[in-house]
């Protein structure tokens, strides 16, 4: 018998349509909060009203007789149940971790945390009964502002700690041997440049709210959870509650988003946990899309000192930046290292001779904070792309210009930094030149200057961002030296069916991505099979036992190579059995183009994965030794981050009699090295231009003066949809990742990373010549209009 | 979340919803197309007991030519208001506000005669009737009355109908020889007006013969702008004069201070967006 097939024409590198979608976008799938086992009962959690105060009594009695009503419980009664919210991450040795009870015990520290549960017959009930508890709280004081909760004698988050101070880490390139000296880079500077910038508080606001279902059968545990990290979840569930790891079963189904927002092992999931475990019955807990906003973790929320010396060819000879990160009542599960994930990031793209970053954690009576997409990185870029533009305004210097003249060219790689990262590659002046082409720079800078000329009340500004970012999270051996509890690699298992169709197996876990799309493009080439012949299987402990999960622009950067190492395996596999059927040597054989063939030898019989899996299925006839499966898996641990980097603009109107601003037009060149699917590339730039866009003019999370979230609604919270955003033109460089067998970087997190200061780059450029030097995010039209009215005040030039 | 327990009824006739809604009190609610007040009710804002469901009563909906005013039905919706041949020809000026309402899911359910019976200070339409003179048809346990805009609005979220009331339709005075326009003030598309401006200007030979300002979210209910107004007829169809007429915008109104924008701020924005929308509607 012979088959020959032809190997499907290049999947990689071509626009698929995401096979997942038809499910996602219809819903006819497995959410969570689609599933519901029989008997299951439905939780309802009180949360506190307060910010801050001690617990003085509950009474639920009243609860307890209400219809449809199983059981209601506070955290003591749940104590030796319940376990302890973990980090794991605590980055320094004297970092404060305190006690995160799931349920509180005795006192709560930020509005929203779960005081009680209600578990009844069905959801309606549980939540009617919630009103009739009765809860004694003794207020507390508040603590909202950071540095007045570093100050002697500020009010306590956390009495027991003695200090909000979390902890403090500091990374300075004249001590690591990485670079010069900040502070003599200063006393030499001829220019030196200032700013505070407010990262303010965002909330991730995925599409699906988070729910949990947890199954107690006999001894073993199966939860299923919209969450981005179920292996981290069944490992956290197995040490925070002493439930043995090998009778939990976690299950992240289809997830509708996270964002970095299901990234937490939550108190919710914990709480459900113990619940099942207590009444022995199935249970669920959907959040409210209001408890989603206020519980939820939130992110950036940093207040970010950042100093910049250079000389007055523009050269810069130092930066520093002094942050305060708010964790805020309680630390999620990497929340310290978020800050610190950004600070390898402040010199970009630049050649920076000395570097210092100095980050202190401080403790508020907020909900947490935690990683949102991009995770220290947008703050970083954010600081140092403003500052860039100060510095070239102070030196009346075109900003493209003060970067060309600060940036690493492309013959310099790899490149190691102040900060002590190696830059893999990249070609900064292609990716700029290519943007500034698109967008019409030196036009739109005329009509800049010809609007200024005539005092137009609407102003354009024009900004500018060039990026890097470091994807790939990451090697386990940085991580180690960070202090990160775990490890960074990731896993894929390849198994080819007897009718020579693949399951492949990921230790990620997407939640949006298109995962299985772009793992189908890659398997497709590398076993010459069909695209639809692959089937990518993720999210459950117990198809894919072991992984790191998705987050951090990891899971092709280095998931994707544990996929290529694997299938490699796969065909070595199969090359003794091809040849058994090809009558060949093996050491004549090559795989090529889909399929085995004697090398050399064009038009010969060839035999492709299927004929081996078949033939293996069979095992009538196979040479000593070889194995009757031709499945593999691999793990890959990077040696090195990847550096993604790219060239954003933008061009805003500002209304200068109302401050609104329009973003008119935005150009977005990325190099993400190689791209496996163009059409998903283009979607992650959208999705993460907009989220950046949202944070420099649209979003931020309010607390009032008593710690109540004042923006706990999309009314308030405001989102910006497509009728809010500019057309996207986006384009891409692309130079490959050295190292990685596909070439790819990354691209989950850059457009929210590069995006944000384009924009506010913009904004200050419309309003510089009135004396505007900078606005607060977001750059709201009161925010706007304010920042005029006081900058004429303080004697700008200009109408 | 989900609501707390509370009774409903779908009204078979107007008369009908009237005996619910009177013999429920202050207990009871109408329910027109939801779209305020499900939110509220699902936040657990408002816990009323009994729903009265007008969505069954056919004859509240449409829009019909009434001779010299149009009459639109109260449970005519957004996006039936906004399509509207009628309406496009003698109130343009309703047809463009609803076009700002929400979004396009929210202006296929919210309804006209709802938008006006909830009188948020920052919905469009109450400043909109207010412009045109609109007069509210209502029936209640002591028959139908009709209420003029002017005395329809009496407060933050409160209106001349009382516990047994139903608004049914509103009358709106054809404009002819007219030009309008809204000129909408807000962040996000589909957000609520921090300012409105709702203007409509008659024009005669290169001057203002007549005009009528109202302004959205400048108070607790929408405000006339009357000194506009007066200053405006007459006036040249000038850039300058308009300019001048608009900087009178605040008479009259008292601008909060809430979670969208501060008073200050919709002082400054009044007069601005005055000029605008008079500009625009006048076509200066």
């Amino acid at each position: 018998m012979t088959v020959t097939e032809q190997r499907p024409s290049g999947e990689v590198g071509r626009d698929r349509r995401r096979k997942e979608d038809a499910r996602l976008i219809t819903g006819r799938t497995s959410w969570t909060d689609n599933l519901s086992l029989p008997g299951m009962l439905h939780l309802a959690i009180l949360r506190s009203p307060m910010a801050h105060a001690r617990i003085t009594g509950i009474d639920v009695t009243a609860a307890r007789g209400a219809p449809g009503v199983v059981d209601v419980f506070t955290g003591p009664d749940i104590a030796d149940l319940q376990g302890a919210m973990p980090c794991i991450w605590p980055v320094t040795e004297d970092t404060v971790l305190p006690v995160y009870p799931p349920l509180a015990l005795d006192e709560v520290r930020h509005a929203g945390e779960p005081v009680a549960v209600v578990a009844a017959r069905d959801r309606a009930s549980a939540l009617d009964a919630l009103e009739l508890i009765e809860v004694g709280y003794e207020p507390l004081p508040v603590v909202l502002d950071m540095e007045a909760a570093l100050a002697d004698g500020a009010p306590l988050v956390h009495e027991a700690a003695g200090t909000n101070r979390c902890y403090t880490w500091i990374l300075d390139s004249a001590q690591a041997g990485t670079g010069g000296d900040v502070a003599r880079a200063e006393a030499e500077a001829e220019v030196v440049v200032r700013r505070r910038f407010i990262q303010q508080r965002l909330i991730p606001a995925f599409m699906e709210p988070r729910s949990t279902v947890v199954d107690p059968t006999g001894d073993q545990i199966t939860m299923w959870s919209s969450t981005q990290v179920p292996h981290v979840l069944r490992i956290l569930l197995s040490l925070g509650t002493g439930m043995p790891e090998h009778k939990i079963r976690v299950i992240a189904p289809d997830v509708g988003g996270g964002f970095g927002g299901k990234l937490e092992v939550t108190p919710e999931e914990f709480i459900a946990f113990a619940a099942a475990r207590r009444l022995h019955k199935p249970v669920k807990f959907t959040e409210s899309r209001s408890e989603a906003m206020l519980s939820a973790h939130h992110g950036r929320d940093q207040v970010q000192d950042i100093t910049v010396t250079a000389r007055r060819d523009g050269t810069v000879t130092g930066m520093s930046a002094k942050l305060l990160a708010n964790m805020g009542g309680y630390l999620g599960i990497i929340a310290p290292g978020i800050p610190i994930l950004g600070a390898f990031m402040y010199g970009g793209i630049y050649k920076f001779p000395a570097y210092r970053f100095e980050c202190t954690g401080v403790f508020t009576t907020t909900t947490k904070t935690d990683a949102y997409r991009g995770a220290g990185r947008p703050e970083a870029t954010f600081a140092l792309e403003r500052i860039m533009d100060e510095l070239a305004a102070e030196l009346d210097m075109d900003p493209l210009e003060l970067r060309r003249r600060n940036w690493i060219d492309s013959s310099e790689f790899p490149f190691t930094t102040a900060a002590g990262l190696t830059y893999d590659s990249g070609d900064y002046a292609a990716a700029t030149a290519r943007a500034t082409e698109l967008f019409g720079y030196d036009a739109l800078r005329q009509e800049q200057a010809a609007r200024r000329a005539s005092g137009d009340p609407v102003q354009l500004g024009i900004g500018v961002s060039t990026y890097t970012e470091m994807c790939g999270l990451a090697p386990s051996r940085v991580l180690g030296q960070l202090r990160y509890a775990a490890g960074g690699w990731e896993s894929a298992a390849v198994r080819v069916l007897p009718t020579g169709k693949v399951e492949v197996v990921t230790g990620t876990s997407p939640h949006g991505q298109g995962h299985e799309t772009a793992w189908s493009q890659i398997v497709a080439d590398q076993l010459g099979v069909g695209f639809d012949d692959v089937e990518v299987l993720h999210g459950d402990t117990r198809t894919s036992h072991k992984g790191l999960d998705t987050y951090g622009s990891r899971s092709l950067a280095v998931g994707g190579i544990a996929l290529v190492n694997a299938c490699q395996r796969v065909v070595e596999k199969a090359l003794p059995v091809a040849a058994h059927l090809l009558e060949a040597d093996p050491a004549d054989l090559e795989f090529a183009e889909g399929a085995f063939r004697v090398k050399g030898a064009p038009g010969a019989a060839t035999k492709t994965m299927a004929d081996c899996a078949f033939a293996v299925f069979q095992s009538h006839d196979l040479p000593d030794g070889v194995e009757s499966t031709l499945d593999a898996d691999a793990t890959y641990d990077p040696e090195n981050f990847s550096y993604p980097h790219g060239t954003h603009l933008c061009a805003v109107e500002v209304d200068t009699e109302t401050g609104m601003v329009k973003v008119r037009s935005y150009v977005a060149v990325d190099d993400v090295g190689r791209v496996i699917n163009p059409l998903i590339v283009e979607g992650q730039v959208h999705g993460g231009v907009a989220q950046g866009i949202a944070q420099a003019l649209f979003e931020e999370a309010r607390y009032d003066e008593d710690g109540n979230l004042t923006t706990g609604t999309f009314v308030e919270y405001t989102i910006p949809s497509s009728a809010d955003l500019p057309d996207i033109v986006t384009d891409r460089t692309e130079t490959p990742a050295p190292g990685h067998p596909l070439g790819a970087k990354g691209v989950g997190e850059a457009g929210t990373i590069a995006s944000t200061p384009a924009v506010v780059n913009a904004v200050v450029d419309a309003l510089r010549p009135m004396g505007v030097t900078d606005v607060r995010m977001p750059c709201t039209p009161e925010r706007v209009w304010s920042t005029i009215v006081a900058a004429r005040a303080a004697g700008g030039e200009g109408r | 979340m989900i609501p707390a327990a509370f009774d409903y009824t779908k009204a078979a006739s107007v008369e009908d919803a009237v005996t619910a809604l009177a013999a429920a009190g202050d207990d009871g609610k109408v329910l027109a197309g939801g779209q305020s007040l499900l939110p509220m009710l699902r936040l657990r804002l408002a816990a009323p007991a009994m729903l009265v469901d007008l969505g069954g009563l056919a004859e509240l909906r449409g829009v019909h030519d009434d001779g010299d005013a149009l009459r639109i039905g109260a449970m005519t919706t957004h996006d039936e208001v906004m399509r509207d041949p009628l309406v496009h020809e003698h109130a343009p000026l309703i047809a463009q506000a609803a076009e700002t309402v929400g979004d396009r899911q929210i202006r296929h359910l919210g309804t006209f005669g709802g938008s006006l019976a909830h009188a948020d200070p920052a919905g469009d339409l109450p400043g909109v009737a207010l412009a045109l003179d609109a007069v509210m048809s209502v029936v209640g346990p002591s028959g139908v009355r009709d209420v003029p805009a002017s005395d329809f609005f009496v407060d933050y979220f409160t209106t001349a109908l009382g516990p047994g009331d139903v608004l049914v339709s509103v009358r709106v005075p054809k404009l002819t020889g007219w030009s309008t326009h809204y000129e909408k003030f807000h962040q996000l598309a589909q957000s609520w007006s921090v300012v409105g401006v709702a203007a409509a200007v008659r024009r005669s030979n290169g001057s203002i013969a007549e005009a009528r300002v109202a302004l959205t979210n400048m108070g607790v209910t929408p405000v006339r702008a009357r000194g506009v107004e007066e200053a405006l007829t007459g006036a040249p169809a000038t850039a300058d004069a308009v300019a001048d007429a608009a900087a009178r915008a605040l008479e009259g109104a008292s601008p909060l201070t809430d979670g969208t924008a501060s008073a200050e701020y919709r002082t400054q924005l009044a007069p601005v967006l005055t000029r605008r929308a008079v500009m625009a509607a006048g076509g200066v």
